[in-house]
């Protein structure tokens, strides 16, 4: 956290109003929110306030908002001190903002920080001139082009402690000043070795609705299917004998070697002999999948289904409540969505055998090969197992209450992670209203 | 490499006018309506099977997470809120995106708010980006101009989208944090449950997707999930903007496939490692949240989600810090911990006075002036801070000093030794002084 206060009382003006154009800005950012929510606009109109008071933000600018988005004061404080970008003390006339963060810090930032200090002195301070202030701040989201500053609103890139110095100089002189980078990149392009992107057909517009192939060939496809099904049901009415549905006629099959199958069977879903040849004709790969059209899911769309006179909606999963019950799930495990959160935290459902994520946390119940008696116990009286559970609880050998009951926390922490409902059964206490029902029965 | 032909941003480096014909001629806005009459269904069931998984760090499938919203509308309007606040150190990619092909991303914001029932589109810059607000605001005028956007569109699907920023706060990236912040509050995360999907911002059905995630959308629609499932590897697939920075002959955002190896990444796109391949030390693959990688293990390793993970890192951002031997690792690290102390919203207290005692310690050890039993106490709090707070900002700040106590301890040791050998006249200090 930073620790962040406003100015002095001796530096704080007395006033503060929007200037008219930029009231007329405030009314327009205010519209963008719905009724009742106009807090929404609290830092855009902040940050028009800073700008318009020579970049930093008195007090009476905070109650001004504050007042005109009828909110308190000090949600308004709130706000102002939270966020680093509002600067509660005067700035120079170019506020400089050096990133320092470990991308730039190790591209040259240090000496850069050096630069200013020897220029300007500590920072936080006004020069005596009052041209300067700069201030060390965490990274500013240009790593490609490190090290860098924003002075006010601009980038300034691929900078060295003499350019910087130069730069400072065109500015207090007011001569014009190239904005981005300094080593003359037009963006973050490999400099003068740009070998991506050359193609021209990219961006004449003869690349344009390419892409419809891939529907037009899923929609013949459909048709020779429909015609096919027409034949084979007149055929079959004539014909005495069953009709093979396989006997000399192409019909649409599973597609023997597609990437999906591929993945399938653990492979890399494009084969090394099509990469290459996709580089060597210089073809997409979509390309080649559109002139096999059994590789596209596309085939399966709703709106061919509806064609096909199937219900559009694809059943994938027949219970609902077992739907639901699994996106709750996959809700649950969730992680939190966010660029610090990284790749090391992946929840992402594996597509691997339940089994073996079961096996992973816990140990495998002793199952039974068939009822006792061939008197199996109603599982699905204990909250939270419906008739899709109990199959799949019968499926492991377990149909009385008394082995739920005798689980042990291993054991349950395996059929959790077998039923995708890891922490449920405890939560929902399956072993204890397991052992109820084994009492009642007894 | 991957073809020219595969890639999606087609104007990366701003070498073509970022505007709505040239957009168009670059494939922008085609047949938006078509494949919004394929209805909502399909383009989820699209997005499911190209295997897109998030690209704002955490990697979580897209197609599923547009799924979770409500199907049908309880009365309270559905949102759209694309998390533009990029301030993982070592990304830069959403930039180029907002600046160089803002068409991509206001057309997928149009087609998942289609498949979410949303009408309305927040996009959530970062304050320091104006530059970018205002080319993407520039280009919002333009669709609105040629009516693909708004009330009454040529879409017959009503569809707002609006441009927001933040002011400098690295946690509104944290997308709960960002709600608050979006809701004109300080930016502090929330406790989950309730998700986003069910109650968001303003207390609507919400969801919250990074700019990658959605720019692609539209291409991947029209070419086809099957194609972006077809590139890259299993479970991690499709292309990916990769931000090298640090050490490497020409930093650059390049388009490549997932499990392009870390040495084809550098040799194709960067000009090579600086100081050859001799002089790699480690580096930080995914922002810098995760542990950093030595550079035997990182070498020749796949850059994709899983192999990274495995190799106790991961993709994050796919912002590849890359350090060479002259690299201080220890200040490095140090600097890194100085960030999240920083960043910390204060709402956690292991987070709050954690990240400033892990940032104190790491910077005498940078010295030397530390203890050799303070390496594990070090660590050991590293594993408090981690998984006790609300968001993950405590784990991000926790795993890069783990990373390093992992790999470099005799580093450490080594310094404490070099201090310990000189006379000084102060005591060497303990835990948090």
């Amino acid at each position: 956290m930073a620790n962040r206060r406003l100015a002095p009382a001796a530096e704080q003006p007395q006033h503060f109003a929007f200037s008219p154009e930029n009231a007329e800005w405030a009314r327009g950012q205010i519209e963008k929110y719905p009724e009742g929510r106009q807090a929404s606009a609290v830092i855009p109109l902040l940050w028009k306030a800073q700008e318009q008071n020579g970049g930093w933000l008195p007090q009476k600018a905070i109650e001004a908002v504050a007042d005109q988005l009828g909110m308190p004061h000090i949600r308004v404080l709130e706000v102002a001190t939270f966020y680093t970008m509002f600067a509660l003390e005067p700035v120079g006339r170019f506020w400089i903002q050096l990133c320092g963060t470990v991308p730039c810090d190790c591209c040259g930032a240090k000496e850069l920080k050096a630069a200013l200090q020897a220029r300007l002195g500590p920072p936080g301070h006004v020069s005596a001139d009052g041209n300067f202030s700069w201030l060390e701040v965490e990274c500013l989201g240009a790593c490609c082009n490190a090290p860098m500053v924003q002075i006010n609103q601009d980038y300034y890139e691929d900078l060295s402690p003499e350019s910087l110095n130069k730069l400072m100089d065109d500015l207090a002189a007011g001569r014009p000043v190239k904005v981005g980078s300094q080593v003359g990149r037009v963006s973050s392009e490999p400099k003068d070795a740009v070998n991506t992107l050359t193609d021209p057909t990219l961006f004449d517009g003869s690349r344009v609705g390419a892409w419809r192939k891939r529907f037009e060939a899923t929609k013949d496809e459909e048709a020779i299917k429909q015609e096919e099904a027409a034949s084979t049901e007149a055929r079959a009415a004539t014909e005495a004998k069953p009709a093979h549905p396989q006997a000399g006629r192409p019909v649409e099959q599973g597609n023997a070697d597609g990437p999906a199958q591929r993945v399938a069977a653990g492979q890399n879903p494009v084969r090394e002999s099509d990469k290459a040849e996709a580089a060597e004709r210089g073809t997409s790969q979509a390309k080649t999948g559109a002139a096999r059209p059994g590789d596209s899911p596309a085939l399966d769309s709703p709106a061919e289904r509806a064609a096909a006179g199937e219900p559009p909606a694809k059943t994938d999963t027949p219970d609902a409540e077992t739907r639901a019950l699994a996106e709750d799930a996959a809700l649950r495990t969730e992680p939190p969505q966010h660029p610090a959160a990284a790749g090391a935290d992946d929840g992402v459902p594996q597509p691997e055998n339940p089994e073996a994520r079961a096996d992973a946390v816990g140990q495998r119940p002793e199952g039974l090969e068939a009822a006792r008696d061939n008197r199996p116990d109603d599982l699905t009286k204990i909250k939270g197992v419906g008739p899709v559970n109990q199959t799949r609880l019968n499926a492991l050998g377990i149909w009385h209450y008394d082995q739920i009951a005798a689980w042990t926390p291993r054991e349950v922490a395996w059929v959790g992670a077998y039923l995708a409902f890891p922490g449920r059964i405890d939560r929902e206490n399956w072993v204890s209203q397991a052992a109820d029902l084994a009492g009642t029965k007894g | 490499m991957l073809a020219d032909q595969d890639r999606i941003f087609t104007n990366l480096y701003g070498l073509h006018s970022p505007d709505l014909e040239a957009a168009k001629k670059r494939g922008a806005w085609d047949g938006t309506k078509f494949l919004l009459d394929q209805g909502r269904d399909w383009i989820i069931d699209e997005m499911k099977g190209s295997g897109l998984r998030g690209r704002g760090g955490a990697g979580f499938p897209t197609g599923l997470k547009w799924s979770f919203m409500p199907k049908k509308s309880d009365g309270r309007p559905h949102y759209l809120v694309v998390n533009a606040d990029e301030s993982e150190p070592g990304t830069c990619k959403d930039r180029e995106i907002m600046r160089h092909d803002p068409h991509l991303l206001i057309e997928g914001c149009m087609l998942a708010s289609f498949a979410m029932g949303a009408h309305a589109c927040y996009v959530y810059l970062r304050g320091e980006y104006v530059a970018e607000k205002f080319a993407l605001q520039r280009a919002v005028d333009e669709a609105y101009a040629a009516r693909l956007v708004g009330q009454s569109n040529v879409h017959d699907y009503p569809f707002d989208i609006y441009v927001h920023h933040g002011a400098g706060a690295y946690i509104c990236g944290e997308e709960t944090a960002l709600i608050e912040s979006l809701e004109g509050k300080k930016g502090m995360p929330r406790l989950k449950p309730p998700f986003p999907a069910n109650m968001g911002l303003y207390g609507c059905p919400t969801t919250v997707n990074n700019v990658e995630s959605i720019a692609v959308a539209g291409t991947i629609l029209r070419r086809g999930g099957a194609w972006f499932a077809g590139l890259g590897g299993k479970n991690n697939t499709g292309t990916k903007l990769f931000c090298v920075s640090g050490h490497v002959n020409k930093p650059c955002n390049v388009e490549e496939e997932l499990g392009v190896t870390f040495r084809e990444l550098i040799d194709k796109h960067c000009g090579g490692m600086r100081g050859g391949w001799d002089n790699l030390l480690c580096s930080i693959p995914g922002g810098s949240s995760v542990p950093l990688v030595p550079a035997e293990q990182i070498i020749d390793a796949k850059m994709d989600f899983d192999t990274l993970r495995n190799l106790g890192s991961g993709l994050g951002t796919a912002a590849v810090i890359v350090l060479d031997k002259s690299t201080d690792i220890v200040g490095a690290i140090a600097r890194i911990s100085y960030f999240y102390k920083h960043e910390s919203c204060g709402q956690c207290t292991p987070c709050r006075e954690g990240t400033g005692w892990m940032w104190r310690v790491l910077t005498r050890m940078a010295q030397g002036r530390a203890q050799k039993r303070e390496i594990d106490m070090l660590l050991e709090v590293t594993k408090q801070v981690e998984g006790h707070t609300i968001c993950a900002l405590g784990d991000a700040a926790a795993w890069p000093i783990q990373g390093l106590i992992r790999h470099f301890r005799p580093e450490i040791e080594k310094r404490i030794d070099q201090y310990s050998a000189n006379p000084h006249s102060d005591a060497v200090p303990m835990a948090a002084e």
